[in-house]
C-alpha cells in the first residue's frame, strides 16, 4: 500500500513545474494573450522537449509512455502557472482516442507528430455532454455535415477529432472545415465552433458502433481539468497566504485578523484532500477500470467546486487588488471557471457518478 | 501509487476476516455503550489474545505486545467497521499512550494493565468553566500539603465521569508561574472523598457529560505523571492521541453506505428518496467530499508508514471529518421529510433514530476535543504559517 507519489512522479513534477515557472511568468501570458494567441509555441517547444505534450504516447511512437497520474500531475503544473498552451484535448484525449480506437496506420502517423509537437488536435465532443438542437455532427459516407462547439484546443489545432451522433470518431483536417473561435472568460484557451458540410473524414475503425472510447476520452479530459483546477486554485491559495503575510492594515498584517486567517485555513483544508483525489481518479484509469467514470465524475464536480470556492476567496484575502487586471489574480479565476464548465458542470456531472453506480 | 497490499497483508486481512466470521456472535452491541459489562470483558479478552485490540502495548502491560504496524491497524479497523462488529480497545486510546511514554515502571504497573482489560474506566478532566479553548489557564489548584496534593476547583464537560473508576486531571500546582508552566497532571480514583459528580445533559437527551467539583481532595503525591509543572506538556500529547481519533475517514465512509441503504430502502410516493433529484445531487456532492477525505486518509497513512511527517492533510482531519460527518446527518434527516423529527422510540423510527442523535453527536463533536475555530487557528499558524494574532498585554474583560 503506498499512496503517493514514486520518485520519478516526483522528478518529473519538479522538472515541468521548474520549467513552467521560469518559462511562463505572468507576464508572458499577457503577452500572449493580449494577442489574442492561446499557444505560446516557445512554452510548446519546451514542453515537447520535456516530454510533457507525449506524456501518454508509447515510446516505441515518440512520446514517453507514462500513465495518467504523470499527466494529471503535468495538468496541474499547467495550471498553476495558467499556461497558455494545448494540452487537455491534444496531449490527452486524442492520444486516448488513437491509442483505442485508431488503426496501426493512424497511430503512426500521429502520434509520434502530436509528441514531438508538430501537430496539435482539437477534440470536439461536447454535443455528447450537453447537446443544443442546433448543434450534432452527422455521418453521411466518408463524409461529416454539422456543427460541433466548444472544440477544445480547437483554434490552434492543425487536425480535429470530432464525434457523430452514435459516438463513432473521425479526424478531420482543420483546414477543411469553416472554424470560429468563440470568446470566453478564460484567454488562455482556445475553443471554437467548428462547422462541417459534407467534410471528408477519416474514421477511427475501433469507435465504430462503440461507445467506450469516447467515454474513455471523456473521463480522461475529466480528470485532467480537474488537476488544471488543482493547480490553479493551489496557486490562488499561495499567492493569498503571501499577501496576507506582508499586507498591513490597521498596524497589523491582515494574516493575523482571524477573519482573514480562517478564509485561507477554509481554503487549505478545502482544497487538500483533493490532491488525493486527483491522484486517485488518475490512477483509476488504467489501474481501477471499474472506477473510473465515477472518480473521474468526482474529481471533476469535487474540483470545480472547491476551485470556485478557493478563487473566491482568495481574491477576497487580495481585498481591492484582488479585483485588479493590475495583479492578475483574475486570470486563475476565469481558468477555474472555465474548468468548470467544460466536459460538463458539476450536476451534469454527478448525475452520471449516480448511474455509474447503479443508483438510478 | 500501489494501492495493493502485499501478500503478508493480504494473508492478514483473511485472518481478520476469519476471526470475525467465527466469532462476532459474542461481540458485545455495536452501538452500545461502556466496556465495563461482562460482555464486552470478555470481548476485548478474546480480541487481545488475538492481536486484535491492544496490538501494540506490551505484554507487560496486559496487551498483545505486537510490533507497531500502521498497515494492521488499519486493516484491522478497516474489517472491524466493514462487518459493523464493535472494535476493541487500547484502554483509553488518550491515557494509555501518555503512561507508557511518560509514566514511571510503577504508574505503568498499576494503571495499563487493568484499562487495557476494561476494568479501569478514565475520564479526562481539563475544561473548566472559565477555560475551554483557552485551557492552559485553568484554575483548579493543587497546593503541596504533606505526602498529598490537595486539590480545590471545578471541571466541567467532563464526559462520563458518572461511570468512570479514574480521573486524568489537570491542575494547577505553580501559580506564580506563566500560565503553561504551572500546571500539573495528576491520577485518581473517581471514589476519592470530596470529589462531587453532578450530570450535566446534552442536547442529545442524555447526560453524557458532567460537572466534577473538587472540594479538598487528597490526593498522593505519587500520582503524578510527569514532573510537577510539566503538566501542560504531558496533556497535549493526551489531546495529540485524542485529535487523531476524531474526523476518522472510515466512519465517514461507513455512514455513507448507511445513507445510501436509507435513501435506496426508504419511499415517498412509491419513489425511492433516492429517485428524487435534488436529494440525490446532494448526496453526490456529500460522496465526492466523503471520497476526497477516504483517499486524503490514505495518503496521511502513507506517510506514517514511512515514518515521515504528514503534515497539511492531517492538521485539516479533525476540521473537515467532523464537519463532514454532520452534514452527512443533516442529508440523512432531510431526505426522510417528516419521519426526521422522530425521536427515542416509537413504530416509524428508522435506524433507532441514530441520524437525530448523529446530527446533534456531531456538533459537539464539532464544539469538543478543540473548536472549529481553533482548529482553522492552528491550520492557519502552524500549517500555512500565518501569523499569531497580537498578545494582549493584560486579559481585557
Ligand atoms: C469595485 C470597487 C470599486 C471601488 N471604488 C472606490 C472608489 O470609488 N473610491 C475609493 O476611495 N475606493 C474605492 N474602492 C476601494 C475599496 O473601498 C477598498 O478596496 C476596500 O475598502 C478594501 O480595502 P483594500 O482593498 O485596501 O483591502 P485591505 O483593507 O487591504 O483588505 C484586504 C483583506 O483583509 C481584510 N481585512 C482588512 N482589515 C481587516 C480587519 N480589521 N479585520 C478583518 N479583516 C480585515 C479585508 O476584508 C480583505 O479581505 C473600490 C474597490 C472596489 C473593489
Ligand atoms: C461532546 C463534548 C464532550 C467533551 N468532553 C470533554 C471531556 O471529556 N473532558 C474535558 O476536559 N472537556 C470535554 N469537553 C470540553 C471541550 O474540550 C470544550 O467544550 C472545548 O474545548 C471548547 O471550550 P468551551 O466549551 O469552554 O468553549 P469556549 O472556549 O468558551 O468557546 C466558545 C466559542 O468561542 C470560540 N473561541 C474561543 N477561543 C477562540 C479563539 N482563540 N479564536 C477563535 N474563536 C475562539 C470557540 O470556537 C467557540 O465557538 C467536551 C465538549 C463536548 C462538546
Amino acid at each position: 500500500m503506498d499512496f503517493g507519489l514514486t520518485e520519478e512522479q516526483l522528478m518529473l513534477q519538479e522538472s515541468i513545474g521548474g520549467y513552467l515557472r521560469s518559462a511562463c511568468p505572468l507576464d508572458s501570458v499577457r503577452e500572449a494573450t493580449e494577442v489574442g494567441s492561446t499557444h505560446v509555441p516557445k512554452i510548446a517547444a519546451g514542453l515537447a522537449e520535456l516530454g510533457a505534450v507525449g506524456i501518454l504516447i508509447p515510446e516505441e511512437l515518440g512520446g514517453v509512455g507514462m500513465g495518467f497520474l504523470e499527466a494529471a500531475l503535468i495538468s496541474e503544473a499547467l495550471g498553476s502557472v495558467i499556461a497558455p498552451v494545448s494540452f487537455v484535448a491534444s496531449s490527452v484525449m486524442a492520444p486516448v482516442a488513437l491509442l483505442g480506437a485508431g488503426s496501426q496506420e493512424q497511430r503512426e502517423t500521429w502520434l509520434p507528430r502530436i509528441a514531438s509537437g508538430e501537430v496539435i488536435i482539437g477534440v470536439g465532443i461536447s454535443e455528447h455532454i450537453s447537446r443544443r438542437e442546433t448543434d450534432g455532427i452527422f455521418a453521411d459516407d466518408d463524409t461529416l455535415t454539422g456543427k460541433a462547439m466548444f472544440v477544445l484546443d480547437g483554434m490552434d489545432a492543425d487536425t480535429l477529432l470530432v464525434a457523430d451522433n452514435e459516438a463513432q470518431l473521425y479526424l478531420v483536417q482543420a483546414s477543411d472545415v469553416t472554424r470560429n473561435k468563440l470568446k470566453t472568460i478564460d484567454r488562455t484557451r482556445s475553443v471554437a465552433e467548428i462547422i462541417l458540410d459534407q467534410t471528408s473524414a477519416e474514421i477511427l475503425p475501433g469507435s465504430v458502433n462503440n461507445r467506450k472510447h469516447l467515454k474513455d476520452m471523456v473521463n480522461a479530459g475529466r480528470v485532467m481539468l480537474a488537476a488544471d483546477t488543482l493547480g490553479a486554485a493551489g496557486t490562488m491559495l499561495e499567492q493569498a497566504i503571501e499577501y496576507a503575510k506582508e499586507r498591513r492594515q490597521f498596524n497589523r498584517v491582515i494574516g493575523s485578523f482571524q477573519a482573514v486567517k480562517h478564509m485561507c485555513s477554509e481554503m487549505a483544508a478545502d482544497l487538500e484532500p483533493c490532491r488525493s483525489l486527483v491522484w486517485y481518479a488518475a490512477h483509476a484509469i488504467r489501474a481501477i477500470p471499474d472506477e473510473a467514470t465515477l472518480m473521474a465524475c468526482h474529481a471533476k464536480a469535487h474540483l470545480a467546486e472547491t476551485g470556485r470556492f478557493v478563487a473566491r476567496k482568495a481574491t477576497e484575502v487580495h481585498g481591492g487588488m484582488g479585483f485588479t487586471d493590475l495583479l492578475g489574480l483574475h486570470y486563475w479565476f476565469k481558468r477555474i471557471g472555465f474548468d468548470r464548465q467544460l466536459l460538463g458542470a458539476p450536476e451534469v456531472v454527478r448525475e452520471e457518478a449516480a448511474v455509474a453506480q447503479g443508483w438510478i | 501509487m500501489d494501492l495493493a497490499y502485499s501478500p503478508e497483508y493480504e494473508q492478514y486481512r483473511m485472518e481478520v476476516r476469519q476471526f470475525l466470521d467465527t466469532n462476532k456472535d459474542q461481540s458485545p452491541p455495536l452501538y452500545g455503550r461502556g466496556n465495563g459489562d461482562g460482555k464486552a470483558r470478555d470481548w476485548q479478552k478474546l480480541l487481545i489474545e488475538n492481536g486484535y485490540a491492544a496490538r501494540t502495548i506490551p505484554k507487560e502491560y496486559g496487551g498483545f505486545g505486537g510490533e507497531p504496524d500502521i498497515l494492521k491497524s488499519h486493516i484491522i479497523a478497516e474489517e472491524f467497521a466493514s462487518a459493523a462488529v464493535r472494535p476493541g480497545h487500547s484502554g483509553d486510546n488518550r491515557l494509555v499512550p501518555t503512561v507508557l511514554e511518560l509514566g514511571t515502571e510503577e504508574q505503568r504497573q498499576w494503571l495499563v494493565p487493568p484499562t487495557v482489560r476494561g476494568d479501569m474506566i478514565w475520564c479526562q478532566g481539563y475544561s473548566e468553566p472559565g477555560s475551554g479553548s483557552d485551557l492552559a489557564s485553568l484554575s483548579t489548584r493543587a497546593v503541596i500539603d504533606g505526602d498529598d496534593f490537595v486539590i480545590n476547583g471545578q471541571k466541567i464537560w467532563t464526559s462520563g465521569a458518572q461511570h468512570a473508576d479514574m480521573i486524568f486531571c489537570l491542575v494547577r500546582t505553580e501559580p506564580d508561574a506563566p500560565k503553561h508552566q504551572g500546571i500539573s497532571y495528576l491520577v485518581f480514583s473517581m471514589d476519592t472523598p470530596g470529589i462531587e459528580v453532578r450530570p450535566l445533559v446534552t442536547m442529545t437527551g442524555e447526560a453524557t457529560f458532567n460537572e466534577v467539583f473538587f472540594t479538598d481532595v487528597r490526593v498522593p503525591k505519587h500520582q503524578i505523571i510527569g514532573n510537577r509543572g510539566e503538566g501542560w506538556f504531558v496533556a497535549n500529547n493526551t489531546l495529540k492521541h485524542e485529535r487523531e481519533g476524531l474526523g476518522d475517514p472510515n466512519q465517514a465512509e461507513n455512514r455513507f453506505r448507511e445513507i445510501v441503504d436509507l435513501m435506496q430502502r426508504e419511499t415517498i410516493d412509491s419513489n425511492r428518496l433516492i429517485d428524487n433529484p435534488t436529494y440525490r445531487d446532494r448526496l453526490l456532492s456529500l460522496q465526492g467530499r466523503m471520497l476526497a477525505m477516504k483517499f486524503n486518509g490514505m495518503r496521511v497513512l502513507t506517510s506514517q508508514i514511512k515514518k515521515e511527517e504528514p503534515g497539511l492533510p492531517r492538521w485539516i482531519i479533525k476540521l473537515q471529518g467532523c464537519e463532514l460527518n454532520h452534514q452527512m446527518a443533516a442529508m440523512a434527516i432531510d431526505s426522510m421529510g417528516e419521519l426526521g423529527i422522530l425521536y427515542d422510540d416509537g413504530p416509524y423510527l428508522r435506524d433507532q433514530g441514530r441520524w437525530q442523535q448523529r446530527y446533534m453527536m456531531d456538533l459537539g463533536l464539532i464544539i469538543g476535543g478543540g473548536t472549529a475555530q481553533i482548529q482553522k487557528n492552528m491550520i492557519g499558524e502552524r500549517a500555512l504559517g500565518l501569523p499569531k494574532e497580537p498578545k494582549f498585554e493584560k486579559p481585557l474583560n
